[in-house]
């Protein structure tokens, strides 16, 4: 690919106004979130599926869970939301790769809208799609006994976390979504990459339940660490590093994965 | 704006680092207000062309305007004066028809009102005012084309690229997309067609360029092209192929074009036809053969690709198809 593909003119920068740019967004995250209630496999995939997990956790594996100084319940139920938020933020690459393969971005590119309102649009579409699963998710596990003591203002700060780090994390999916050839095979490409960071981590066990090879990673990788900041937060139990550790992994990984989803972004369709 | 709606000056496309030639020195004019055909089989460097020309890709070498604007330089200012229907109908298939071309009148930068209002009108246009609040996926494929061309003509644009409006679609829908496009340049639109239908290029398009691997192998009006040919073709029919490839023989010096023989037909351009015709007849007689049947016609498109690339356009399905692999990896053409 010849880099005149990559160039950003000073054309497009003088008249995409930021303005248009917000508006832009705007016309796009609406019309995702619009669409995303009008297939029935995704509202299943994105509302009943963690309820299933809170179900299973609780009722089928938890018994066999030992967890120290709290209920599993008050464990769990932090943990499969920010699992939740993560999973949602594979819809990001589902949405972009279908919009390509049915020529939609080409569509998009040749009209004189800003042209980052196609990602902006559809992770900004994606975190609202998140919030409503917490809300969801909240609500089921106060039914199945989930009882945080620690505040309303630290429940809000714990979902602010984890919805920061989805949204970052949601840039490499746009990654994904960009190169896949469709959405089969983007949502497909996402396990590999979802599977170990929600499953080698702190969100069904405590760390001393792994196995010993697998600590090292489970305790420092992203999402544990996501995981126990949002846990304290909700609990009333001390974070320790872990909210700024989040927080700073968040800036990290949007710092390098945006600007590949970018440059993808302008390389495809 | 100016006597050439799009100039395309010696454009070239490389992909795969330069080793394959999409676009190979292609220069092309279309004047305002005409309906201009990109005609060439698959591969040929037709969507590559209107990719550039609508903005979606830069070219490797060359110069183009549209609107009198640079597609490299001043990219938004062509996009507001160019309206683009894809090969693939590009509509959302979870928004209504209306959502779909309300949204489209946003990212125009149009008022709310003014986008409902154009929206609706289209719809009417279309003939899918019935269908406007039904989801784009319950629509057929024809109503689908003319949703996706609705969509293009959202802002009013003053120049249409149709990429293969018609591929894909029944003859009945086929008549009604050209009808349309037909109603449009009468309105003054200039609109740039590409196609592998010759009839469809014959039909529509006031001149025509021939595109083959990336490069222009003919260009004039469709009358142009035709009398490249001669003026006639001789069809004549026989019992067995055995007769066929034996009366082939006998009429070979009636033109200076050879004849084509496929199966029991055989196909020969001749300058005048009734003249040919009687002396084929006398000839293919003396021999003993009697014929099946013979038919005068004006040559098509058709006869003008076969002579100028030596094979037919719709069968040529080339080996070095467009690198636009995730085109072929999407659904079914609607």
């Amino acid at each position: 690919m010849t880099d005149t593909a990559l160039k950003f003119t000073s054309d497009e920068a003088q008249h995409t106004s930021l303005r248009w740019a917000v508006s832009d967004t705007l016309t796009l995250a609406r019309r995702n979130l619009l669409t995303l209630f009008r297939i029935p496999t995704a509202v299943v995939f994105a509302m009943i599926q963690p309820v299933m997990f809170v179900l299973l956790f609780r009722y089928v594996f938890g018994g066999a869970i030992p967890i120290k100084g709290t209920s599993y319940v008050n464990y769990l139920v932090p943990g499969i939301l920010v699992q939740t938020t993560i999973f949602g933020s594979v819809n990001t690459a589902i949405g972009l790769a279908e919009d390509l393969q049915r020529g939609l971005i080409e569509r998009f590119k040749a009209l004189p809208m800003a042209r980052m309102a196609v990602l902006g649009g559809r992770t900004i579409a994606d975190v609202a799609r998140n919030v409503m699963v917490l809300i969801i998710i909240t609500a089921v596990g106060f039914a199945v006994g989930f009882r945080p003591h620690g505040g309303f203002f630290n429940y809000l700060a714990a979902c602010l976390v984890m919805l920061v780090f989805a949204y970052c994390l949601s840039w490499g999916f746009a990654f994904v979504g960009l190169t896949a050839p469709n959405s089969e095979t983007a949502q497909a490409m996402t396990f590999p990459l979802i599977f170990p960071l929600t499953f080698a981590s702190v969100i069904f066990v405590q760390l001393i339940h792994l196995p010993g090879w697998m600590r090292p990673f489970a305790n420092n990788q992203p999402v544990s660490q996501t995981a126990d900041a949002v846990r304290g937060l909700m609990l009333g139990q001390p974070v320790g590093n872990s909210v700024w550790v989040s927080l700073l992994w968040s800036v990290g990984l949007v710092a390098v994965l945006a600007p590949l989803a970018v440059r993808r972004f302008r390389r495809a369709a | 704006m100016s006597q050439f709606a799009v100039e395309a000056t010696n454009i070239v496309r490389t992909f795969h680092d330069g080793s394959f030639r999409a676009l190979d020195d292609v220069t092309l004019r279309v004047p305002t207000g005409e309906v201009f055909g990109l005609l060439g089989p698959n591969g040929s460097g037709k969507t590559t062309m209107v990719r550039i020309l609508s903005t979606i890709l830069f070219p490797t070498e060359g110069v183009a305007t549209v609107a009198g604007y640079d597609v490299v330089k001043n990219p938004n200012q062509v996009r507001r004066h160019i309206g683009l229907a894809g090969q693939f109908a590009a509509v959302d298939e979870n928004l209504t028809g209306f959502e779909n071309l309300r949204m489209v009148g946003f990212l125009n930068h149009m008022a709310k009102p003014h986008a409902v209002t154009r929206s609706r009108e289209l719809l009417e246009e279309f003939g899918l005012a019935d269908f406007g609040n039904k989801l784009a996926k319950t629509y057929s494929g024809g109503m689908r084309r003319r949703l996706d061309l609705a969509a293009a003509l959202v802002a009013n644009p003053p120049i249409l690229f149709l990429d293969e409006p018609t591929t894909g679609l029944d003859p009945q829908s086929r008549q009604d997309l050209w009808a349309i496009i037909e109603g449009l340049v009468e309105g003054g639109t200039t609109v740039l067609l590409t196609t592998q239908y010759l009839e469809e290029a014959d039909r529509l398009c006031k001149q025509l360029v021939v595109l083959d691997h990336g490069k222009i192998i003919a260009e004039g009006t469709s009358s142009q092209l035709k009398s490249r040919l001669g003026n006639t073709v001789l069809v004549l029919t026989f019992g067995s192929t055995d007769q066929a490839s034996l009366g082939a023989g006998l009429i070979a010096n009636l033109s200076p074009k050879a004849p084509n023989v496929d199966g029991t037909v055989i196909e020969l351009t001749v300058d005048s036809g009734p003249a040919a015709a009687a002396d084929a007849l006398r000839r293919i007689d003396a021999a003993g053969i009697v014929l099946v049947g013979l038919q005068l016609r004006e040559p098509s498109l058709d006869d003008v690709f076969l002579n100028l690339t030596g094979h037919k356009a719709e069968d040529a399905t080339t080996a070095e198809a467009e690198p636009t692999s995730r085109r072929s990896r999407r659904g079914a053409k609607v």
